[in-house]
């Protein structure tokens, strides 16, 4: 399929340890421009962390990574905010500043980060929150928000400088099927419309599916498939099979005692 | 064997305290220029009002009460001993000096730490939670420009002030003992105060007033930044803050008050 396009993001090697644990183990993957990519994966596999790493927010114990040309993973602090500033970010929980109301938070970046006139940045805050469906909600503080209209929020936050890229971790964890679905069309509205290339990292499949161009899957550390949406349903391997067929994982007898002594050892 | 880990571990410990403060009061330093009124970015400076309202009107109560109280012990236990000798008037000598010099920048500083100290590591560990300081750095912004400076500036502000309201409180509680006591008048006893306090001593006490604030409002953030996991980290870190930062703040005046008696500043005139 479309080989002439180029990577946006790519990933080489990637390793990542906390302490003894080994969170993420030589990840490679591509991220092509314009397209959605849904990384999925259970809970405590390690997405967060490697969106993380995508943003340069930590460093990776080995491994490169590049984003538009540039080497994250060993360029400089003001090379490093240059390549941020044209990737927006809506993080899990939307992480907006509670002492700023909804409008002051997409002005943050506009505020900070360009030198455009006050009625020019009130004028692209009202479009952004007119995009994600919130312009009537920009003077209410984060707290009287409810969880979608967070989100959405973080999104119009996001998408504040227009950036090339957008990272979404779990847009949609917590959320009624609704709102998720409403968060869903919101992000294919953002790739076709705004031709931006789209990283969003989930476990809710639907949605997964709904939106993905590719699919990737991380499991213990390493990414097991990164496929189109129509191979990735036909996958083989069994962690994957179980994922898609909402299978639980069956405990062996050994693993049960071996969880129930580690259990008491830690009490 | 565990004894001699456990000194190894709290020196590696401290070690990297301080190591880890440094970096962050330079980075600060570099930064509180942004946000200043006029010459910093815009809209900036109300970020420190606001906090100034909060670290200096929250701790105000407090440190005056805190004060008055003292300054009346203070009194009362220097009357018991000084009335023997018949020196009663030296009371006003020992809490005019005795707030000016040390008690007043002490008893604000332990009032800001018990309520700054444990709110700013509280509130800055719960944005670590919610990735708010990971959302500031992914925009290409400093979260020490956003978060500490404006409450270092604010305290830098706050705490000298809070610290001559205190130490006010302190006087005239010895006012009040004095004039139960032995019918002092007010006059008199100003009289007496501004003979016995020396422009040094002023001097002394604010500088102390800002190494206090800066502990505190340092402290407080580094072990908020230090946060990782969930909400139950950020209890953890208000603790260890109020009492890092009171120790210190003791320790800090402790040096302070050693170093002006070697250097010969100690003596009132
Ligand atoms: N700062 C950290 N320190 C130690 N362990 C961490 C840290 N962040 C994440 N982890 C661990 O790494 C694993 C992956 O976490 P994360 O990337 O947040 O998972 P996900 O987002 O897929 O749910 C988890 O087991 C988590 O406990
Ligand atoms: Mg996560």
């Amino acid at each position: 399929m479309m080989e002439e396009n180029e990577s946006v993001i790519s990933i080489r090697d990637v390793s990542v340890s906390y302490g003894e644990k080994l969170v993420l183990n030589r990840v490679n993957l591509d991220i092509r421009r314009g397209e959605i990519l849904v990384l999925l994966g259970g809970s405590g596999s390690g997405k967060t962390t490697l969106l993380k790493q995508v943003l340069g927010l930590a460093k990776p114990d080995s491994g490169t990574i590049v984003i538009n040309g540039v080497e994250i993973t060993s360029c400089s602090e003001d090379e490093l905010d240059a390549v941020r500033r044209r990737i927006g970010v809506a993080f899990q929980a939307g992480a907006l500043f509670n002492s700023l109301s909804v409008e002051e938070n997409v002005a943050l970046p506009l505020r900070e980060l360009t030198c455009l006139a006050d009625p020019i940045i009130d004028l692209i805050v009202w479009m952004k929150l007119k995009a994600v469906g919130l312009a009537d909600a920009g003077k209410l503080y984060p707290p009287e928000l409810s969880g979608g209209m967070r989100k959405r929020a973080a999104v119009a936050r996001a998408i504040a400088l227009d950036p090339e890229i957008l990272v979404f971790d779990e847009p949609s964890a917590g959320l009624d099927p609704i709102v998720s679905a409403g968060l869903d069309e919101l992000i294919l509205f953002l790739k076709n419309a705004l031709r931006m290339t789209i990283l969003v990292v989930t476990h809710e499949l639907e949605s997964a599916f709904r939106i993905a161009d590719r699919l990737a899957m991380l499991y213990e550390g390493a990414l097991i498939a990164v496929d189109t949406r129509e191979q990735f349903s036909r996958e083989t391997h069994p962690r994957i099979r179980q994922f898609l067929d909402r299978q639980p994982d069956t405990i062996s007898g050994e693993a049960a005692v071996e969880f129930i002594k580690s259990y008491l050892r830690k009490s | 064997m565990t004894i001699l880990k456990r000194v190894g571990r709290s020196t590696i410990s401290w070690t990297e305290d301080v190591g880890a403060l440094s970096i962050q009061f330079l980075r600060v330093l570099h930064r509180v220029p942004r946000i200043l009124p006029v010459v910093g970015r815009r809209r900036r400076w109300k970020a420190t009002v606001h906090q100034m309202l909060f670290i200096g009107a929250s701790a105000l109560p407090m440190s005056g009460i805190m004060s008055l109280c003292t300054g009346f012990i203070l009194a009362l236990q220097s009357a018991s001993e000084l009335r023997r000798f018949g020196a009663l008037e030296f009371v006003v000598d020992l809490v005019a000096v005795g707030f000016t010099r040390e008690l007043g920048p002490l008893i604000t500083a332990i009032a800001v730490s018990g309520r700054s100290a444990s709110a700013i590591a509280a509130e800055i560990g719960t944005m670590v939670v919610t990735e708010e300081v990971d959302a500031l750095r992914a925009m290409g912004l400093d979260p020490i420009e956003f978060t500490l400076a404006p409450k270092y500036l604010a305290a830098l502000i706050t705490v000298p002030c809070l610290t001559v309201l205190s130490t006010l409180c302190g006087i005239f509680a010895g006012y009040v003992f004095l004039a139960f006591s032995i019918d002092m008048t007010f006059r008199l006893y100003f009289q007496a105060v501004s003979e016995a306090i020396l422009l040094r001593d002023i001097f002394l006490s604010l500088l102390k007033s800002l190494v206090f604030a800066t502990i505190i409002v340092q402290i407080g953030c580094l072990e908020g930044l230090r946060v990782r996991g969930g909400p139950e980290a950020v209890g953890h870190s208000t603790t260890t803050a109020v009492v890092k930062s009171t120790f210190l703040v003791i320790m800090a005046d402790l040096m302070a008050t050693a170093g002006f008696y070697m250097m010969g500043w100690s003596a009132a005139g």
